[in-house]
């Protein structure tokens, strides 16, 4: 494998080279070790936060936005996006409530606080 | 009239910070006013995650990071005037603004200045054609889909790419949407990388550069746009026309700092920034008004709008104190590959480092930054690329400001 990669991790956007087999990946160019993680994932098993609103159906016009707590299959995105559509709430809602369970491992929580 | 130590026009980040900075500093009768029913600025509507990794450490969306600073403001007892518009400030600090008691008229010790800014519009691009619904500047969008459930369209046009842009272009999609192209009229983007990288290449979407929207077709509601490439003067090249049918076209082309009550007080602005000319504690031209934010300049990320508000509250709060910090000062100015240095004023004898923030004009492989007093150096810098998307930011030490007597360049060479 021989792979560029731009980091998404932070803003500094480290451009990345991958090289090596599967077992062995070697990466350059990175300026963390975060971005050695983000490089090996990228080629293994890519992932991504997802980040939606919900809206709230005892408000008048009001969302409550949400994310996964922590990044899912990146090849799930859209499946994920689907579950969020789906999902019903009711205020009162704190930042952090759990509004989806069980998503690709990981929960989708709410971001905001509508009282 | 009423009097307070510190009026903060401003609840978004800029306002937050520099109000909580200003009480810590030892000055708590801080007052934060804001036209909005609620704090967090553009926050608000920013649902997107990517915000505070240099500043808290973690990784928030917008009204997470908001609220961190909230919760910060709220612990304090800082009274917030939430809808609540400033309509004037004077060069004599006094302040007014208006809500539905009425009209208030606050003397302040100090003024923070914290009102953000807006995005370019359609007017302001000359962009021809018809005029139908479904153009819509980017955050705007963003407000009607983030903030209020109303998804503005299907198919999608989005003309520049700013972050905004870019981030429009991935929540559209999330949403359903199609977006069938970004188009950029510089050869460059003005986006971060990380955002062209997730936004863009993570859905297939085409960014094409040196290309604007020419057109617009549509009569009640948008059909289409004619987009085309441009050349190195970014005039239209005819023969590269084409048509794209959609119903929508987001406008990302720029933000202007929001300056109106800053020109009212008679306070003199940067032509390169559209903010005040500043010294290095965010104080403007006027003794005792201080600016910060995207007010003052339009920053790449709310990280560095705390930290630079944080400058303003405690220089602020130090006015409120002191008076106003006395010493020689000299002028800053870009030079070569440099578009802006801010502050534009600094203090040479403080004894404090200072901070130099600029941007860059053009894209650069590898480069380094010299700062310069006459034919003294005060400061170097080296990066492995600049892009005029990203802030560059310059510490010059205390001991090398010191004595220095010629305006400071800051300038780069490619390496």
């Amino acid at each position: 494998m021989n792979r560029n990669l731009t980091c998404i991790i932070c803003p500094r956007g480290c451009s990345l080279t991958v090289e090596g087999e599967k077992d062995n990946l070697v990466v350059t160019g990175n300026a963390c070790p975060k971005g050695k993680q983000y490089a090996i994932d990228e080629c293994t098993h890519p992932t991504r936060t997802v980040t939606s609103i919900v809206r709230v159906e005892n408000r008048v016009d009001t969302m409550v936005s949400v994310k996964t707590a922590a990044p899912i299959p990146k090849e799930n995105i859209f499946d994920v996006m689907e579950k969020i559509r789906a999902a019903k709430v009711q205020a009162p809602i704190v930042a952090g409530t759990v509004i989806l369970s069980d998503v690709y491992g990981t929960e989708v929580i709410a971001t905001k606080t509508v009282l | 009239m009423r009097e307070h130590d510190i009026v903060v026009v401003g609840g978004g980040p800029a306002g937050l910070a520099a109000a909580i900075a200003a009480y810590d500093s030892g000055v708590t009768d801080v007052v934060v006013l804001d036209r909005e029913s609620s704090v967090g600025g553009i926050l608000r509507q920013c649902i997107h995650n990517g915000f505070g990794l240099h500043k808290l450490g973690r990784e928030l969306t917008g009204p997470e990071y908001a609220d961190v600073y909230r919760c910060e403001v709220e612990k304090r007892g800082i009274r917030v005037y939430c809808e609540t518009t400033v309509t004037g400030v004077t060069a004599d600090r006094v302040v007014t603004a208006q809500n539905k008691e009425g009209v208030l008229k606050i003397k302040a010790g100090a003024v923070v200045l914290a009102m953000g800014c807006r995005e370019r519009s359609r007017g302001a691009l000359n962009i021809s054609g018809t005029r139908p619904a479904g153009v819509y500047s980017a955050g705007t969008a963003q407000k009607f889909i983030n903030c209020e459930g109303y998804m503005v369209g299907k198919k999608v046009v989005i003309l520049g790419s700013g972050d905004i842009g870019l981030i429009m272009a991935r929540r559209m999609t999330f949403e359903g949407a199609k977006v069938e192209a970004v188009c950029e009229l510089m050869p460059y983007s003005g986006g971060l990388t990380r955002n062209i990288v997730q936004c863009l290449e993570d859905f297939g979407i085409p960014l094409y550069l040196s290309t604007t929207v020419a057109e617009i077709h549509g009569k009640e509601r948008v059909e289409g746009v004619t987009i085309a490439q441009v050349d190195e003067n970014r005039r239209v090249i005819e023969e590269t026309k084409r048509y794209i049918p959609c119903d929508t076209l987001l406008l990302s082309c720029g933000l202007i700092p929001e300056n109106e009550l800053t020109r009212g007080a008679g306070i003199p602005i940067d032509p390169i920034t559209s903010g005040a000319l500043v010294d290095e504690n965010r104080q403007t031209e006027i003794p005792g008004i201080f600016a910060c934010g995207n007010v003052l300049q339009v920053h790449d990320l709310v990280d560095y709008v705390s930290d630079e508000a944080e400058m303003a509250g405690i220089g602020a709060a130090s006015f409120v104190k002191n008076g106003a910090v006395s010493g020689k000062t000299v002028e800053t100015k870009p030079g070569n590959g440099v578009r802006y240095v801010l502050p534009q004023r600094v203090h040479t004898e403080s004894g404090k480092d200072v901070s130099l923030f600029l941007r860059v004009t053009q894209p650069f492989p590898k480069v380094r930054f010299t700062v310069k007093s006459g034919d003294v150096v005060l400061a170097t810098a080296q990066r492995l690329k600049a892009a005029p998307g990203e802030m560059e930011k310059i510490t010059v030490k205390s001991e090398k400001l010191q004595g220095a007597q010629e305006p400071i360049t800051v300038s780069l060479e490619v390496l």
